[in-house]
């Protein structure tokens, strides 16, 4: 067999496998979208062009009394407000950690990074009965407050960038008389954007789609978050025999970070290349 | 490292502000819930009434209850399932792609998608899929002429939420492989195929040891996913009274905090979680030190 024949059937056999794999992968989400236009009654047929075509369960979705709207932008704007909080504590910590000479300054680093190690739930127990002592349960703060008060992941990551920024410019800017909080405004952060852009999607999608968290912090319907509302409506749902609206608000949930994943996958992408790591 | 900036003057206070938020995380939000969490797995506490002692009989149950021990082993064949699975689909995911095919950028945006969306959105759907008499997976397998399944009842659920955790780390997995296959020089493989070396040899004997580093990192990761793994099994194996088929640790630390309000007994499985990962991890750095490559 010539080298030639041998890549073409190499390249035939990949091709095979990664359409065959392919349509495992996408196959679910072109399931929901199908299911979303289709009338209740076709909610079983085993086509993917709904026999007829509907957008009543969008309707039904949006209708007052699914509260679909709240659930919405309480996503939204915990998800926001999260990533904010991570962007600008683990920014101002890297910063220090990355750049700047103080006593102590390995140690602390080295105790940030153990943290890592600590599973969420651990931490989870005590901080729920804080809020409950505090009766917050049922409001949002718990869920992006903690945000606020840095991360080991999100302080790794951009440590590791800063570093990469060229130490000249530190002495430059300190020659012309600029401040430490100068350098960091002026000079690391505008610098660091590829970073910050990535670290902004992962602590975004990591609040957006996390189901734990708000199953403890807000846990009943209506005033909670997508995940939370979801899972709710599953077991009313199914019971109800209505998987279209349930496919309507799972598409609807899955959008945003769509819309952010077509225009940003280099980010997303290099993100965890970047990082290694997620959350 | 000797590299740093001296700060002047004032500037010392703004150090410490820039780093105050990180300082309330480590004291209250680490050390704090750490130590809060192991006092809490002595006492008996249903947050109604005032907390109790209770010595060591949350740690007595972890050995003795077994719905708990229960948990435990369901989390454990759990991660026995998933980690390799997640690696070898994943590794021959890159492989596929980093042969440099056209249009391989589309399979990369489509292989991805799992890992961008909500377990929660995702596992409607595949609840949707295994379904017994209505879902499409038993329609296509009773066309072909075999029997249906009942995917998601207690003897198969693993296996079915298993492959679905699969399917959801495929992307990420499929990125870091990637990123340590185009590492590897071309050369290699050039000079392999001139000494007559064909694919399969080329796989084993170049590209299996250059990349251990990142098959050790993914595993890493998937063990740590794997023992945390919560929302595809909430969402798929729920049943009316609010327990799972496969209980694994992280829902039994749930149902038993927040179903049952036993945070005492829902903490000792917090550390016992906390340790076995440990265990788990410790393992994982022995071995990369033997068999682990870095260049």
């Amino acid at each position: 067999m010539t080298k030639q024949n041998q890549k073409l059937i190499l390249d035939i056999i990949s091709y095979t496998l990664l359409v065959l794999g392919g349509i495992l992968m996408v196959g679910p989400f072109l399931w929901m979208v199908s299911t979303s236009f289709k009338l209740p009654g076709d909610q079983f047929t085993k086509t993917l062009i709904p026999p007829t075509f509907t957008l009543n369960n969008f309707r039904e979705l949006f209708s007052v009394d699914l509260n679909f709207v709240l659930l919405f932008w309480n996503s939204a704007y915990i998800s926001i407000l999260t990533t904010v909080g991570q962007l600008l504590t683990c920014a101002m910590a890297a910063f220090c950690f990355a750049v700047v000479k103080f006593k102590g300054r390995d140690l602390l680093f080295t105790l940030l990074l153990l943290t890592l190690l600590i599973p969420p739930q651990v931490t989870l127990i005590p901080n729920f009965i804080i809020f409950k002592y505090l009766h917050l349960i049922g409001t949002s703060l718990p869920l992006w407050l903690p945000a606020f008060w840095g991360g080991a992941f999100g302080t790794f990551l951009l440590r590791q960038y800063f570093l990469t920024i060229p130490r000249d410019l530190v002495d430059a800017a300190r020659v012309d008389g600029a401040s430490l909080i100068q350098i960091f405004w002026k000079i690391y952060l505008p610098l660091a954007k590829p970073a910050l852009a990535a670290l902004s999607i992962f602590t975004f999608q990591g609040a957006w789609n996390d189901l734990l968290h708000p199953l403890v912090y807000m846990p009943s319907v209506p005033n909670t978050m997508l995940t939370v509302g979801l899972a709710f409506f599953q077991t009313q749902m199914t019971h109800g025999g209505k998987f279209t609206v349930l496919m309507s608000g799972a598409l609807i949930s899955i959008l945003p970070l769509l819309v952010v994943f077509f225009f940003a996958q280099k980010q997303f992408i290099e993100g965890i290349s970047l990082s290694g790591v997620k959350r | 490292m000797e590299y740093g900036l001296k700060p002047l003057g004032r500037e010392k206070f703004w150090l410490w502000a820039l780093l105050t938020p990180t300082l309330i995380g480590l004291l209250f939000g680490a050390l704090g819930s750490v130590v809060a969490t192991i006092l809490l797995s002595f006492a008996k506490w249903d947050l109604l009434t005032p907390p109790a002692w209770a010595g060591l009989v949350n740690y007595a149950s972890l050995f003795t209850d077994p719905k708990i021990i229960l948990s435990l082993t369901n989390t454990l064949v759990f991660a026995a399932l998933y980690v390799p699975g997640v690696v070898i689909v994943s590794l021959l995911v890159a492989v596929l792609m980093n042969r440099k095919l056209r249009g391989v950028s589309i399979f990369r945006t489509i292989y991805f998608l799992p890992a961008v969306t909500s377990a929660v959105a995702t596992a409607l759907v595949w609840n949707m899929i295994y379904g017994r008499d209505t879902g499409i997976l038993n329609f296509i397998l009773t066309q072909i002429g075999l029997q249906p399944v009942c995917w998601l009842c207690t003897e198969n659920a693993m296996y079915s939420v298993v492959i679905v955790n699969i399917w959801g780390a495929i992307g990420e997995g499929m990125i870091i492989f990637l990123a340590g296959l185009t590492a590897i020089p071309r050369e290699y493989y050039e000079a392999a195929e001139m000494d007559g070396a064909n694919g399969f040899q080329q796989f084993f004997r170049i590209t299996v040891p250059l990349i251990t580093p990142s098959i050790f990192f993914q595993t890493l990761i998937s063990m740590i996913n794997a023992f945390q793994a919560f929302d595809y099994i909430y969402m798929l194996t729920r049943r009316g009274q609010g327990d799972s088929s496969i209980p694994v640790v992280v829902f039994s630390i749930y149902r038993n905090g927040w179903n049952f309000f036993n945070y005492g007994g829902a903490s000792a499985q917090a550390i016992l979680l906390t340790v076995v990962v440990a265990v788990f991890m410790a393992i994982s750095f022995w071995l990369e030190r033997r068999y682990v490559v870095y260049e």
